[in-house]
């Protein structure tokens, strides 16, 4: 069978929007790189980057300078800097998997922007529109299911290189999945328990399910503040993030699993942990935030046209990227937790208090729902 | 013997034990630390100031008349731990009459400073006051050759000390009036 020109043209458009995407998220990643340097520059009483310039830019009279001291071109240098650097392979490492291990590291962070929704359109005839790439059903249990896959491009990476540090970073990432993951899915069941309608025999797993039920009602963070912190918790430790960030912990095992890697392999990793951070304060927007819409209890203050969606894709961004933000600056303030307080903390804490708030929550809304059911 | 007291640990309390409080804490001083000023300097726009007595690059001086110090003693060139110093010796040319009564001056002087080390033991041990140790501690060149300072280079980064002993000028006064010794 011959695809016709419609199906076409509409391969061609979402191909189009999946690389607007793609762009979108590396370079957000590529500024969180620069904003992790300036705000820690900034909260160690340093300047940071602020020496890169393009040419033709350091002309402008204000503007120039201005954005010079800023470091905006600072991301551009680094990327170059990686892909000009020689390319070092050590002889005793297996090739294939070290090879392979970037790659598995950012595709999952790349994958999981498929599902995410990060605006609405209102057409004329007053149709709600979700802006997102794929709208599934499942779309938060596809986020945990793949997102979670990163670990293996550090798992791997750790084995692959057939040398201590490495070695030890990739058995410490491994243990500390297993002892958050089980808490960071405890966590969101709540949270579908709420949003699925009194008497719905199903309960939505839509990321715009859940983006819409905080639309002039109390946003998520306010009603499940035990969800959110676990939530956050585990953000943290899924994305190998201070103070959970085990597998690479630079002060004692080097570079941990990405010790042996270099030039553009090691960048690879490096996007990825910060496309990782992207996706996950996208996420965590999304679920406890409000996603697009402007405060909790407030009607949004733009028009639904257009114009609205632009402004409703703004403030998403800014509630993002003030989330990439609150993940630099936990980076900067707290020390590493030490290798074996991590499994404390995910087992003995998170886990049965994840437990706990669900059973309370599944009792809240069963109380709820009977109430709401008229009998 | 110093007494020593054993002070009681008080238990956690709950906030405590969650240390949520104790993060929030953490989380306000490096907020407002963001908003201080920066302890930092731009280096090459803008230098740190000196402090006197700082030991920097190693140069000659001359005295007030203009007159290179140094007699060529060797005694820096002995006493220079790392040998970076190389001296060769010679002595003032006949019949100068700006340099009548200077005993001894070098015919070269070089200071390798791929090998000072900065100890100042030069200036210490120098019975002329004729090496000093400048403010100047940034010295860089492409190839070794241009990092050794030679007799010339020295006394353009040293220039004039202003001193008043006129060492030279009183052995001359002490002449004409015949007692020299």
């Amino acid at each position: 069978m011959i695809p016709d020109l419609d199906t076409w043209l509409l391969v061609t458009i979402k191909a189009v929007f999946a690389l607007m995407m793609v762009g979108a998220v590396m370079t957000m990643a590529g500024y969180s790189v620069l904003a992790e340097r300036k705000v820690s520059a900034w909260m160690q009483g340093r300047v940071g980057p602020n020496r890169t310039v393009l040419p033709f830019v350091g002309y402008i009279p204000v503007l120039g300078p201005f954005l010079k001291g800023l470091g905006i071109f600072q991301p551009l240098a680094d990327g170059l800097k990686f892909l000009f650097k020689e390319e070092i392979v050590p002889g005793h490492v297996n090739k294939v998997y070290y090879y392979l291990a970037p790659i598995i590291a950012l595709v999952p962070a790349l994958t999981t922007m498929t599902v995410l929704p990060f605006g609405e359109f209102t057409t004329a005839a007053g149709e709600t529109i979700p802006l997102m790439l794929a709208d599934l059903e499942v779309g938060i249990l596809f986020i945990l299911a793949v997102s979670s896959l990163g670990v293996y491009g550090i798992v791997l990476a750790g084995w692959s290189s057939n040398s201590k540090y490495p070695f030890l970073g990739g058995i410490r990432s491994s243990a500390q999945m297993i002892s958050y993951e089980l808490a960071m899915g405890l966590s969101l069941l709540p949270i579908f328990l709420w949003v699925s309608k009194p008497g719905s025999d199903t309960a939505a797993l839509s990321l715009v399910e859940i983006v819409t039920s905080q639309d002039q009602a109390t946003w998520l963070f306010i009603v499940q503040p035990v969800s959110a912190l676990i939530f956050l918790i585990s953000l943290f430790a899924e994305t190998n993030r201070l103070p959970f960030d085990m597998p690479e912990s630079e002060t004692d095992l080097v570079g941990g699993f990405h010790t042996e890697y270099g030039s553009f392999k090691f960048g690879i990793f490096f996007v990825a942990e910060y496309a990782h951070i992207v996706v996950g304060s996208a996420i965590f927007t999304i679920i406890f935030l409000g996603g697009w819409h402007f405060l909790p209890w407030m009607a949004d203050p733009w028009p639904a046209n257009w114009i609205g969606t632009i402004l409703g894709i703004f403030w998403f961004l800014a509630k993002t990227v003030g989330l990439i933000f609150f993940f630099i600056w936990i980076r900067w303030t707290l020390p590493r937790f030490r290798y074996d307080q991590v499994m404390n903390l995910g087992w003995t804490k998170l886990l049965p208090l994840a437990l706990i708030n669900l059973i309370f929550y599944v009792l809240l809304v069963t109380w709820l729902d009977q109430a709401a059911i008229p009998s | 013997m110093a007494k020593t007291v054993v002070i009681e640990r008080k238990p956690l309390s709950l906030s405590e034990r969650t240390y949520l409080p104790q993060i929030a804490t953490g989380l306000k001083t490096t907020f407002t630390n963001m908003f201080k000023n920066n302890v930092t300097l731009q280096y090459p726009e803008e230098k740190p100031v000196i402090p006197i007595d700082y030991r920097g690059v190693p140069t000659l001086v001359m005295d007030p008349n203009g007159r290179e110090k140094c007699v060529s003693c060797q005694l820096c060139e002995f006493v220079c731990p790392p040998k970076a110093i190389r001296i060769t010796p010679g002595s003032v040319p006949e019949g100068d009459s700006d340099r009548d009564h200077v005993e001894k001056a070098p015919e070269e002087f070089e200071i390798n400073m791929l090998r000072c080390i900065y100890c100042g033991f030069c200036q210490e041990v120098c019975p002329e006051e004729a090496i000093y140790l400048q403010q100047d501690y940034s010295s860089s060149g492409y190839t070794r050759d241009e990092m050794v300072n030679n007799k010339a280079k020295l006394y353009e980064l040293g220039g004039v000390l202003p001193d008043k002993h006129f060492k030279w000028d009183k052995k001359k006064e002490a002449e004409i009036e015949g007692n020299s010794h």
